[in-house]
């Protein structure tokens, strides 16, 4: 009779571990960062965020070193005119990725401490609402014609 | 109330009729449309010297609005346009890039030195107080707003164009941000002609 209960109690265990849980999975790629002119006083962190869990999730705050203040921003291109503003938070959405990229999203480096140059590191944080804080290394990549968009991009 | 309505569906035709008169006299008079782009200035350099624009006649230039809190239109511009002008090679040696700043209140002429410095020798900044620039930017046409973005800190909406002005001072044509290099270049080698 234990046996059977303990098989029993055993099983149903092992039946609600397997109930799938909703959970965020986050992972950082390719982050970088643009050389500033000397005596900019702000620059341009982005990142390819990955979400291979089933649950949402929502980047609320990030932090760098280099910069007294650290906002995400959405640059928008409407009618020829450059808009950017901060958000207080980017969805990423389950099992999907988003990407923060010249001409889009980007987090914004403020009251930088130093211009940043090619081959430097930005050391800093991305905090997620469920993830929770990830590190994260913005290689800095030099001024370069097209500034890194590359042809996609411009999206509306 | 059937007046009313009878009213309001004349202003509208009366309005409708006025964009497209106002669309087809642009489009179908060119000299006239280009003739509506520009405008004399002066403005301070970033090396304090006063630059007038008449001064600048005899030589094609481009011009550029934005301002050095910009942390990717304005020096990804710039970079385009240094790479360009190095496509361009000897014809365009004493081509200029002024960069005029919408944001006055921060861009010192020490700053647009500084901001500019990454770019080249060929990009000229410019300032000035904020009716000077409030001039120049009505004659080009360019749109531009500060926006407060909290804590005290704010940006600058603007349009991202580069002015392209010929030999004679007058406006000749615009580059749009990310423009294709063919049709960049194609569009700066007319102005040489």
């Amino acid at each position: 009779m234990k046996a059977l209960i303990k098989t029993a109690v055993g099983a149903a265990i092992f039946a609600l571990a397997a109930v799938p849980t909703l959970a965020a999975d986050i992972t950082l790629e390719h982050a970088w960062s643009r050389a500033t002119s000397p005596g900019a006083k702000v620059g341009a962190g982005y990142v390819m965020i990955k979400n291979a869990g089933t649950a949402a999730d929502r980047l609320v705050s990030a932090t760098a070193e280099v910069a007294g203040k650290v906002e995400i921003h959405e640059m928008k291109m409407v009618d020829g005119v450059m808009k950017m503003r901060p958000i207080n938070g980017l969805d990423i959405p389950a099992g999907k990725n988003v990407e923060l990229k010249p001409g889009g999203f980007h987090i914004m480096f403020e009251q930088l401490k130093q211009p940043l140059k090619a081959g430097d590191t930005v050391k800093g944080s991305l905090t997620f609402e469920k993830a929770g804080t990830l590190p994260i290394e913005y290689k800095v990549e030099a001024m370069k014609k097209g500034g890194g968009m590359s042809g996609d991009h411009m999206h509306h | 109330m059937r007046y009313g309505r009878v009213i309001i569906i004349w202003a509208a035709a009366l309005f409708a009729a006025a964009v497209v008169a106002g669309v087809l006299y642009l489009t179908m008079s060119p000299e006239r449309a280009r003739a509506a782009i520009g405008g004399p200035f002066r403005l301070t350099s970033q090396t304090g010297e006063i630059i007038d624009s008449e001064s600048l006649k005899g030589r094609p230039y481009a011009i550029f609005f934005g301002f050095t809190y910009c942390p990717e239109i304005c020096p990804t511009t710039m970079m385009d346009m240094a790479h360009l002008i190095d496509k361009l090679g000897a014809e365009a040696k004493d081509f200029k890039v002024y960069f005029v700043s919408v944001d006055p209140e921060r861009d010192t002429p020490e700053a647009l030195g500084r901001y500019l410095s990454a770019f080249g020798p060929h990009m000229v900044g410019l300032t000035g107080s904020a009716d000077e620039i409030a001039q120049v930017a009505r004659e080009f046409r360019v749109y531009y707003k500060k926006v407060p973005i909290g804590d005290g800190n704010y940006t600058i909406d603007h349009s991202a164009f580069v002015y392209l002005m010929g030999a004679d001072g007058r406006f000749v044509n615009v580059l749009q941000y990310q423009e294709p290099d063919d049709k960049a270049l194609a569009k700066l080698k007319k102005l040489f002609e």
